[in-house]
């Protein structure tokens, strides 16, 4: 990993996602903001979120869309870390929806997005 | 004192692809002919002009073109509900007593491709994670799963619209299509071809309201954004909660609408709706309360929002056929609206509409609710 850079710098490392924590009502989010966007307070603490989750949605993307210069087809989706009860958005490292199914469990990973750029992905758990 | 608010004149210039045509001339050709529809010597005190692409003082110079600056212009971005945000404000000015007659226009001439929005930040399009129709593609899988709607049904949404849309002079695309050609047109994101999806485009859009209660009425029109929660509202947001996703923004504008109006969804005779994608259709008949949760499929099977049926939806052939200027999409819908319980509408007339509906949701989020009598 250590010729590549992540694509915004503070969401995430090799290790996974970093959302942040509200005090006031408990619940979690990603990115991590300057203040909840559940409840409007402003104690929140930084958090690390699951690797592990849930398919709630996915598709694949054919065409780059603009500003994007990585490989096409590639997986999208949205997985459910059901520990933070969160829903979060992101890159699929399976780009063929056939081979998705609602409720696989997937697990946190990096993806090439563009030149020793990577962004956070979630990788199906084979079988 | 509180006054009604009728339509007193329309005015389009026709959605699709116009060259080297200036927003800014085809806004003037719908002002105009919106202003000629209204009478002789028609004048407006204020104009509210929707445009999310058009840049600074769109709309003066819209007006400028016409020798019609003066008074109060306003400009007013709201994403694909931009024409319906400035409605709403023109005909609380009206209903208030502030303004006797407010001119109302969208204009728009959009880049071609996929959409792209200040809206994202730039490293989120480096991560691929800017693309619109992929959102709209999401909600189209969960759409499949949580109401059982097939590959078969979304494509019968588009053959149903675009059969809609040869009638229509000012649509893009007038030509019907089958459930095959739909298939078979290349996937952009899956659920989603590319005939199940708008094309962004050009054009104009305009009414002429006016203080009074006669003619065709604008007996609601409500703006309402999202409630924090929903990963898949046109927000965009990355993230959302698993538990108590809130009621999403259609939603609240309609249930708004319906109370200010006194009127419900079983009474409504004809639709014009968001059909960004043909998934998004399907959405707005369950949001707008026209049947069950889960059951729009049945509701679109059953031939009930074709012409012809029980509550047709997007007459006009909707934005899958007449592509989709953002800040003229919601105007152009009340144009068609205005006209269908007018009895205008020649071959894709509503028999008897005397209710109607016009509905937007996009970027922001921002959903629009629009009801007019006749």
């Amino acid at each position: 990993m250590s010729e590549t850079r992540p694509v915004v710098e503070g969401m995430f490392d090799d290790e996974g996602l970093i959302g942040g924590a509200c005090a006031a009502c408990g619940r979690r989010h990603f990115p991590r903001a300057g203040s909840c966007p559940w409840c409007g307070e402003g104690a929140v603490t930084s958090a690390r979120l699951s690797v592990e989750g849930r398919l709630w949605s996915w598709t694949s993307v054919h065409t780059a869309p603009p500003g994007y210069d990585g490989p096409v087809p590639f997986g999208f989706g949205v997985v459910e870390l059901t520990d933070d009860a969160l829903q979060v958005v992101t890159r699929l490292t399976e780009a063929d929806p056939q081979r998705l199914a609602v409720g696989d469990t997937m697990v946190f990973t990096t993806t090439l997005v563009a030149d020793e750029t990577t962004s956070w992905a979630f990788a199906p758990v084979t079988p | 004192m509180s006054h009604g608010v009728e339509i007193a004149g329309t005015g389009m210039h026709p959605f699709g692809r116009h060259g080297a045509m200036s927003a800014t001339t085809m806004g003037a050709v719908a002002v105009r002919r919106a202003l000629d529809e209204a009478g002789p010597r028609t004048s407006f005190e204020a104009a509210f002009c929707g445009t999310a692409y058009g840049g600074v003082a769109a709309g003066h110079r819209v007006l400028g073109e016409l020798g019609l600056t003066g008074g109060p212009i306003i400009d007013i971005e709201a994403g694909c509900a931009s024409g319906a945000a400035a409605l709403s404000l023109a005909a609380a000015a009206i209903r208030g007593g502030q303004y006797e007659s407010v001119l109302v226009f969208g204009i728009e001439k959009m880049p071609k491709g996929m959409i792209r929005s200040s809206f994202f930040d730039p490293w989120r399009e480096q991560a691929g994670l800017a693309a619109t129709p992929a959102y709209f593609a999401l909600r189209a899988q969960r759409l499949m799963i949580d109401s059982g709607i097939t590959s078969d049904q979304l494509a019968s949404v588009v053959v149903k619209n675009r059969r809609h849309g040869v009638h229509n002079d000012d649509a893009m695309f007038r030509k019907e299509v089958t459930i095959e050609d739909v298939l078979a047109s290349k996937v952009v994101c899956e659920p989603l071809h590319l005939f199940m999806l708008c094309s962004p485009n050009e054009g104009g859009a305009a009414v002429v309201l006016r203080a009074g209660d006669g003619g065709v009425q604008v007996r609601a029109a409500v703006l309402r954004s999202h409630l924090p929660g929903h990963v898949l509202n046109e927000g965009s947001p990355l993230c959302g909660l698993v538990d108590g996703a809130p009621s999403a923004p259609t939603e609240r504008a309609a249930q708004d609408a319906y109370a200010a109006a006194g009127i419900g969804p079983d009474e409504l005779d004809v639709i014009e709706c968001q059909d960004t994608d043909a998934a998004r259709e399907l959405l707005a008949y369950e949001e707008l309360g026209l049947c069950a949760p889960g059951e729009s499929g049945r509701l679109l099977d059953e031939g009930a929002t074709a012409l012809g049926g029980r509550v047709p939806v997007n007459p006009s052939g909707g934005l899958l056929s007449k592509g989709e200027p953002l800040g003229a999409s919601a105007i152009g819908q009340v144009v068609e609206l205005t006209r269908q319980l007018q009895g205008r509408s020649g071959a894709r007339q509503v028999d008897g509409a005397r209710v109607a509906l016009a509905q937007t949701v996009g970027r922001g989020a921002n959903a629009s609710v629009v009801i007019l009598t006749g």
